[in-house]
């Protein structure tokens, strides 16, 4: 029976660590590779690391972080932030990265999914969709980190973009984001029954109980977390006894 | 001795060489390239394989006297090779991905699409799942039954003679993941993502 997966996330931010509130007021968390390694070693099943520098004149560091960490963890890497370009993806790629992480320029313009997924195969082509409820059961693509509104319906683009190429959705709810009040579990649940690709649920949490609803209520194959792991308040081996405790299959 | 890792442009080989790397050091020789005399005169061969089944068969192809060379190693002179994903799925004779394609024909077979009950299961297939060893594998050594792998695809391979298959997951339907004969091996499951115990496994098989 294939597993559900725990996803830690390393919002990386001029080499180093960090974690927002909603996007802002940032924390130095540490060390990227070491923390990667402590995953790894601790039995996270896929590691992320999101480039929010992402500016053209940084790509080095992150490349050189994904090399560092490609060398000392053996589970997937995940990466994204500023991926714009095929070249990009070769570079995340040939530095160790097994899949990349797509968010505005799949917004805008989709043919870069289809582009990229012959290249590469759907495989390593996942495209982080940032929503934000605007109505009921009605919710809109933002981009650039959540500041800029698409007017793009999400469940639509969605769609889209596995239609286009992408083996997988990273959706994060911008309402949820950084509160630890939970994922939006309607958003999940409603992007899930509307795609046949896996989805990787982001954003909100704040207890075990929101990994065990992210799976379970919303449909996800995946459940990533940022600062519960960070700040040492649960290990992902808490996470994963706890869910196997509730009959959610986990890799112990 | 010397292990080669085929670089036959076959997508992301990056995790390939870095986990061969960390189990090698020290002990093995290992080349990444797809120098047809450096690959004659190597003691094993990796093949690694990423994007479709037509992607990669055309790029083996693509290669001057590739596939004549990788026969000759693995099926007349029975040396070691271990094909990963779509390197082991090439083995068959015939894949559908993209386009009906014919593959290197080694292990008769085909290569279809998971059948994942209307949508009930989603594709790709990715993630972590059990294995369910199937018969003696000398790459399963230690290799606990029931050892979680990482998987991601959405075709599986159908053997005609089943007497190969040395492992299996459950995906839907049972899936082959893993096959041996003689000293042809191949796992559709990522050896080198799966952590400390796909290492182990990457380590059988370069101490065979």
């Amino acid at each position: 029976m294939l597993k559900n997966r725990i996803i830690p996330c390393l919002d990386v931010k001029n080499g180093r660590v960090v974690k927002g509130i909603n996007f802002v007021e940032l924390k130095d968390a540490g060390d990227p590779v070491e923390q990667a390694k402590i995953y790894s070693d601790g039995g996270a099943d896929e590691i992320c690391f999101l480039d929010i520098t992402a500016s053209n004149e940084n790509r080095e560091t992150i490349i050189d972080i994904v090399r560092k960490t490609a060398k000392e963890c053996f589970v997937p890497l995940t990466v994204g932030g500023g991926v714009r370009t095929i070249q990009n993806i070769t570079d995340l790629l040939l530095a160790g990265a097994d899949k990349v992480s797509i968010n505005t320029a799949a917004v805008n313009n989709i043919n870069f999914l289809n582009e990229a997924s012959k290249k590469f195969g759907s495989q390593c082509i996942v495209v982080a969709i940032d929503a934000k409820k605007v109505s009921d059961n009605k919710w809109e693509v933002f981009t650039h980190g959540g500041r800029n509104k698409t007017g793009i319906d999400a469940v639509e683009f969605a769609k889209k973009v596995e239609e286009y190429g992408a083996g997988e959705i990273l959706l994060t709810s911008m309402d949820k984001d950084g509160t630890k009040s939970g994922y939006d579990v309607d958003l999940l649940k409603t992007i899930t029954n509307n795609t046949n690709i896996p989805v990787i649920a982001s954003g909100g949490v704040g207890t075990l109980d929101h990994l065990y609803d992210g799976i379970v209520k919303g449909g996800a194959s995946a459940v990533l977390a940022a600062s519960i792991f960070h700040y040492g308040e649960y290990k992902i081996k808490d996470a994963k006894e706890y869910l196997n405790s509730k009959n959610v299959s986990v890799r112990l | 001795m010397n292990v080669t890792i085929v670089d036959y442009q076959s997508g992301n080989i990056s995790s390939v060489i870095n986990s061969f790397t960390e189990v090698a050091k020290g002990k093995v020789n290992l080349e990444v390239t797809s120098d047809i005399k450096k690959i004659k005169s190597s003691d094993k061969i990796v093949l690694p394989g990423q994007g479709s089944f037509k992607s990669c068969v055309e790029s083996l192809k693509s290669i001057n006297g590739l596939v004549d060379t990788l026969k000759e190693f693995a099926i007349t002179n029975k040396k070691p090779l271990l094909g990963i994903c779509v390197g082991l799925q090439m083995f068959a004779d015939i894949g559908y991905e993209e386009a009906e394609t014919k593959g290197l024909g080694w292990i008769s077979g085909k290569v279809s699409k998971i059948d994942n009950q209307k949508g009930k299961f989603k594709l790709p297939h990715i993630g972590w799942n059990e294995i369910e060893i199937k018969k003696e594998s000398k790459i399963f050594k230690d290799i606990k039954n029931k050892s979680h792998m990482y998987f991601v695809h959405s075709y599986e391979f159908i053997p005609e003679d089943k007497s190969v298959i040395s492992a299996t997951t459950n995906y839907s339907s049972i899936i082959v993941c893993s096959v041996e004969r003689d000293n042809l091996f191949g796992t559709q499951f990522h050896p080198e993502k799966s952590d400390k115990i796909g290492l182990k496994i990457i380590d059988n098989f370069l101490k065979l």
